[in-house]
């Protein structure tokens, strides 16, 4: 690990100005892709500033909207009895992810920010990761790829994007608060994450000295019936092949209401805009949930590694929808 | 100067370089090598303590990130219960991820997780036993999780 040094401010705004004011600073929360991407040599940071102290933890109801502290932690999230009534499927993609330690330590604003689990990207002896070194290539669209994106991939990049939580906050139109020296800004969170186009490096809206403080999660309707479907290659504490985060108001037989994302299928948390017209005001069908499932992974980008995947997600989804609607 | 708390004792710890993290700083510092490293990169959970009583990755923790916080290590455990049902259900081999597993477990109890098998190999499955002793790791857990 490179030398850095380390502060603590007591305030959001001091810790703000200490990043903003130092191009290689960055914020320390969790730490738990960080700390292990530093000691990789992929990131190096000469000065982390440590948030985790600021009072930016905690879950608020406000209205229909829960208001959540970027600082709180996966499990405190998941232990959140409103967002066990209202979006269990939150809950379900919350204690899928990672360990109990993990969660422990990782926080609501780290998580959305988590890097790719991507092997050539957290390698430093690959030479070819447009992520990592701008312009040098990728060498998992050349090389072994399996646990890569089918979605929103190019030959510049597929590296996938691995938060598990983000499906569901996907689906349920989560905003997040962005503060920086010049005030706040809120951006919905289907449009916080970057396409990877030429461009891999930049993952997201941020600009170099904001922080996210808040994410607002909107509970669906009550009645709404949701589920978090993750398939993995083991049981427990594994990243997703594909999953699959699915929120429905039946009206008898009838779908009245959908939301759907996925994830392991793509660059950022896949929301599908055209699974849910096909599904709104349809009948809970096998012949519905197909055509759903046709409407989530369109054109797709397939290296050999990953065609098992088009299939794959089409099942998920479908295996979804008919749980949730039963 | 940073104060680490480690089983109610405070130990004063020069950080002027603070790329030391919470493993090293027990191992190397404090000479208290029961916490052990496997992995070095959060995914085997040897390193498993307790920070404010919950289960965390001493190995993913910057030592300088627990500054008044209290630290418990498997030296901290006075007899638990937990130790002695995984000597009588053999359930370790080489032992090296036993110190994580054991805290790992107790931090288990505490979250009120232990309620049945498939709980248990859930919530212990950031525990990694590459000798595969997982069923008598349960059936130790399983046993003092009745008793508790």
């Amino acid at each position: 690990m490179r030398e850095f040094r380390y502060e603590r401010p007591s305030t959001v705004a001091e810790a703000i100005r200490a990043v903003a004011h130092d191009p290689e600073a960055d914020f320390l929360a969790g730490g738990t892709t960080e700390v292990d991407l530093m000691k990789d040599g992929v990131f190096h940071p000469d000065l982390l500033v440590d948030i985790t102290r600021l009072p930016l933890r905690g879950v608020r109801r406000n209205g229909t909207m829960l208001q959540v502290g970027a600082l709180t932690t996966m499990e405190e999230l998941a232990a959140d009895r409103t967002l066990m009534e209202r979006a269990p499927f939150v809950v379900e993609a919350l204690l899928r992810g990672a360990s109990v330690q993990l969660r422990n330590m990782a926080t609501i604003g780290g998580n959305l920010l988590q890097r790719t689990r991507c092997r050539y990207f957290r390698d430093p002896a690959v030479p070819a990761c447009n992520k990592r070194e701008p312009g040098s290539g990728c060498e998992a669209v050349n090389s072994v790829a399996r646990m890569h994106a089918i979605l929103g991939a190019s030959p510049a990049c597929i590296a996938l994007h691995a938060s598990d939580m983000a499906v569901p906050l996907s689906a349920l139109d989560a905003v997040v608060h962005i503060q920086s020296e010049e005030g706040e800004r809120l951006v919905p969170l289907t449009q916080f994450y970057l396409m990877p186009g030429e461009t891999p490096d930049r993952e997201n809206v941020l600009r170099h000295g904001e922080l996210i403080t808040a994410v607002d999660i909107p509970l669906p309707p009550e009645g709404t019936r949701s589920i978090y479907l993750k398939i993995r290659d083991r049981a427990s504490y594994e990243f997703a092949l594909t999953s699959a985060a699915v929120a429905v108001v039946m009206d008898g037989p009838v779908i009245k209401e959908a939301r759907v994302a996925m994830g392991g299928v793509g660059t950022i948390p896949w929301r599908g805009f055209e699974a849910e017209e096909v599904l709104r005001e349809a009948p809970a069908t096998p012949d519905t949930f197909r055509s759903a499932a046709d409407g989530m992974i369109r054109d797709p980008f397939i290296v050999p590694g990953t065609a098992f995947k088009v299939e794959l997600a089409k099942r998920t989804l479908i295996r979804a929808l008919t749980e949730v609607t039963s | 100067m940073t104060t680490l708390t480690v089983n109610g004792t405070e130990y004063p710890l020069d950080l002027a370089d603070p790329r030391v993290t919470l493993l090293d700083a027990l191992r190397d510092r404090l000479d208290l090598t029961g916490t052990k490293k496997g992995c070095d990169q959060g995914a085997c959970g040897a390193c498993t303590v307790l920070c404010d009583g919950r289960r965390v990755l001493a190995c993913l923790t910057l030592a300088a990130q627990c500054d008044g916080r209290e630290i418990t290590t498997i030296e901290g455990l006075e007899s638990h219960p937990m130790q002695d049902a995984f000597v009588r259900h053999d359930a370790f081999q080489c032992g090296y991820c036993t110190s994580g597993q054991i805290m790992s477990a107790v931090a288990l109890l505490g979250e009120n997780r232990a309620g049945t098998d498939a709980d248990i190999r859930e919530y212990m499955s950031g525990n990694l036993c590459r000798c595969g002793a997982y069923s008598n790791i349960v059936a130790a857990v399983r046993e003092v999780a009745r008793h508790a």
